[in-house]
């Protein structure tokens, strides 16, 4: 059975467009958001359509610990 | 304890572990380095905490450390040393954190020498640090009140949370006297606001830093009522020979015992002069000053410095009576006979003006 | 679907942090957090924290904390571990602090072999104050206070503190790392780690120096900041351990 794919969730109102996590994310799972959050910052956005391996680099690159990673 | 012969920076350091303080950080600095020698060799015997440190800067610091802690802590430097305090000192005002600060003050500015001096007033009085504060200050007289005050230093630091200075001079601290301690303090309460771990418990934070505006404001006026408190319940003063003075001698620690002696002699040369002494710098007896003023129109400033304490005489005064300044700075030592004929001098002045 | 990166619980959750985007500083708050959890570190801990970027660290950790004036940290820690020596102490102190106003604090903390830990944060420049020349700012770089690089013939050369102190007896452990990218990022977890369980092992003074970007006074990006910390200034701030005396004296 394929593994079941992770799913990456950014706490967008704690998040500053450092875009560490989109940098190295390496299934391109992030991106930066159109609209801005309250602090006036893009954040990033994961797309459903990547397929986020929970490998959890973005997790460990973020500053703010805004990033949750759900997996098995 | 029965009577001891105990030099006064000994005094200090002794009546402090009597008083549970179980942690001294220092720096050597004449005239004071008795006191820290006998931390080191008698407080880790009474399982405390002796560290010398690289700097009085570092000393005051690790004062803040253990204080935070919820330890009785002193630390003691004279005149250079205290200077080099005055950040830690206005930090431990700023956090509400209790210590006792010894001066053994010597002749200044700058390097001075190490003779006893009385320059060090205005930096003790007036908060020596930056920010608004004030730190109580006592000036023992002699070598037993040192064991005496010191005791109760600890007591005002802990009950109003906040540093409290002792002002010595180089003569008090190296001269020995007679002296009997208090028995020893034993398990003193646990201070609940300590930091400790948040164990279970909600997390601790100390800082000084107060970016928002209204609320610095209002911990500084919270600051002024606990200063308000401990002038309205610490102040502290001895009057000597007042009840027929008609001239009054305003000197404290070393200077004034010169004046006691200086007030015997010119008495027997039929000049009613006594001496008021305070014994707390800082709060300042006004309202002792202010009641004798009723009825005494003359007194006699006696410092070793260049003038000091007398504007904070001045200033209770409030322009009432004349008062005389005589002051020798730089560590010179006056003698009973140089007083005595500053007080005859005055007194005639006083007789010539009442024909 | 659960969960797999646990909220660090000596990490207080609904605050953002004042640092800039991409501070080294919040990563370092991450695993420090972490840390205590792992090694159950938080309830007998005090940090010192000190005047700089991390003066608000107390508003992040959700442990028992007191601010210092600048440089005086080690200090202060010094004060706390003498007196309470079941607390678990360590100071977190900018290039400044540790390195400039607080540098005899540091030697003679670590000379005396104090039962402390440091975490040492090296961005080579004042972050707070605005970007100015710290004492392990390099050759060249600019600064607002090195307009045209820092030029030794004026402002000296880059500062090795860590390296000067791993001699002393009194250090066990010493280590380097850099927070430029995932290895080093868990790189520092480690040492971290190891200079905490000095600690807890009663051994004696230990520290960590982290190279941690900072993108608004370098004016790079944090994904540049990563990159020059790893191309120039760890050719200058070699990370790795610099002294490990856990097995006693050499």
């Amino acid at each position: 059975m394929a593994k079941t794919k992770c799913r990456v969730v950014v706490r967008s109102e704690y998040c500053k467009g450092c875009n560490l996590c989109i940098a190295y994310c390496k299934k391109g799972v992030l991106a930066p958001s159109e609209g801005l959050n309250k602090a006036g910052y893009h954040y990033a956005t994961p797309d459903d359509e990547k397929e986020c391996t929970g490998c959890r680099v973005c997790v460990l690159v973020c500053p703010e610990v805004a990033i949750e990673v759900y997996g098995e | 304890m029965n009577k001891v012969f105990m030099s006064g920076n000994h005094a200090f350091a002794e009546a402090a572990i009597r008083a549970g303080c179980r942690s001294y950080f220092g720096y050597p600095i004449t005239p004071q380095n008795e006191l820290g020698e006998y931390m080191a060799e008698h407080l880790p015997k009474s399982g405390g905490v002796f560290v010398q440190s690289e700097s009085e800067t570092a000393a005051i610091n690790m004062v803040i450390g253990a204080a935070a802690a919820g330890a009785r802590v002193m630390t003691s430097s004279s005149s250079p040393g205290i200077s080099l305090k005055q950040e830690g000192i206005s930090f431990l005002a700023g956090f509400q954190l209790p210590a006792v600060i010894v001066n053994v003050m010597r002749g200044g500015p700058g390097l001075g020498n190490i003779a006893p001096a009385q320059g060090d007033y205005f930096q003790a009085t007036r908060g020596g640090g930056h920010g608004d504060y004030r730190t109580p200050v006592f000036a023992p007289g002699s070598v037993q009140e040192v064991a005496d005050l010191t005791r109760v230093a600890f007591d005002v630091a802990d009950r109003y949370r906040t540093p409290v200075m002792i002002l010595g001079d180089g003569m008090l601290g190296q001269m020995k006297e007679p002296v009997e301690f208090p028995d020893m303090l034993v398990d003193l309460p646990e201070k609940e606001w300590a930091l400790r771990g948040r164990g279970e418990g909600a997390s601790r934070y100390m800082a000084s830093l107060i970016l928002d505006v209204m609320e610095m404001e209002r911990h500084n006026w919270e600051l002024v009522r606990k200063y308000q408190a401990i002038t309205k319940n610490e102040t502290l003063y001895e009057g000597y020979m007042l009840d027929d003075a008609k001239i009054v001698a305003i000197a404290y620690g070393t200077t004034a015992r010169i004046a006691r002696a200086a007030i015997k002699r010119v008495r027997k040369e039929g000049v009613p002069a006594g001496l008021l002494r305070p014994i707390t710098l800082w709060p300042f007896p006004k309202e002792p000053l202010q009641e004798l003023a009723r009825r005494i129109e003359d007194f006699v400033v006696f410092e070793m410095s260049t003038g000091q304490m007398v504007e904070d005489v001045l200033l209770s005064l409030e322009g009432r009576g004349r008062v005389a300044f005589h002051g020798r700075p730089g560590g010179v030592v006056p003698t009973p006979v140089e007083f005595s004929r500053i007080l005859y001098r005055e007194y005639q002045r006083q007789v010539k003006s009442e024909k | 679907m659960k969960l797999l990166n646990k909220w660090p619980s000596y990490y207080k959750k609904d605050v953002v942090t004042h640092y800039c985007p991409g501070c080294g500083h919040g990563i370092v708050h991450r695993i420090v957090a972490e840390l205590l959890e792992e090694m159950d570190l938080g309830k007998r801990a005090v940090c010192v924290n000190p005047a700089g970027c991390a003066v608000l660290a107390y508003k992040y950790f959700d442990i028992d904390m007191i601010e210092s004036a600048h440089g005086r940290g080690t200090a202060i820690a010094t004060g706390v571990k003498r007196v309470k020596p079941e607390l678990f102490v360590f100071t977190y102190q900018g290039d400044g602090d540790l390195s400039a106003i607080g540098t005899a604090e540091t030697i003679h903390s670590a000379n005396r072999g104090e039962h402390i830990t440091v975490i040492f944060i090296n961005n080579a420049v004042y972050g707070m104050t605005g970007g100015q020349m710290a004492p392990t700012t390099l050759l060249g770089q600019r600064t607002t206070t090195t307009l045209g690089g820092r030029n030794p013939k004026f402002d000296g050369y880059p500062l090795h503190i860590t390296d000067m102190i791993a001699p002393l007896p009194g250090v066990i452990y010493a280590e380097r790392t850099a927070i430029n990218g995932p290895a080093g990022i868990q790189r520092t977890k480690k040492a971290i780690q190891a200079a905490f369980q000095v600690q807890v092992d009663g051994l004696g003074y230990s520290i960590v120096e982290v190279l941690s970007a900072c993108p608004t006074n370098w004016k790079m990006t944090p994904e540049e900041s990563f990159k020059w910390i790893t191309e120039v200034m760890a050719k200058e701030y070699v990370p790795g351990v610099l002294t490990d005396k856990r097995g006693g004296p050499a």
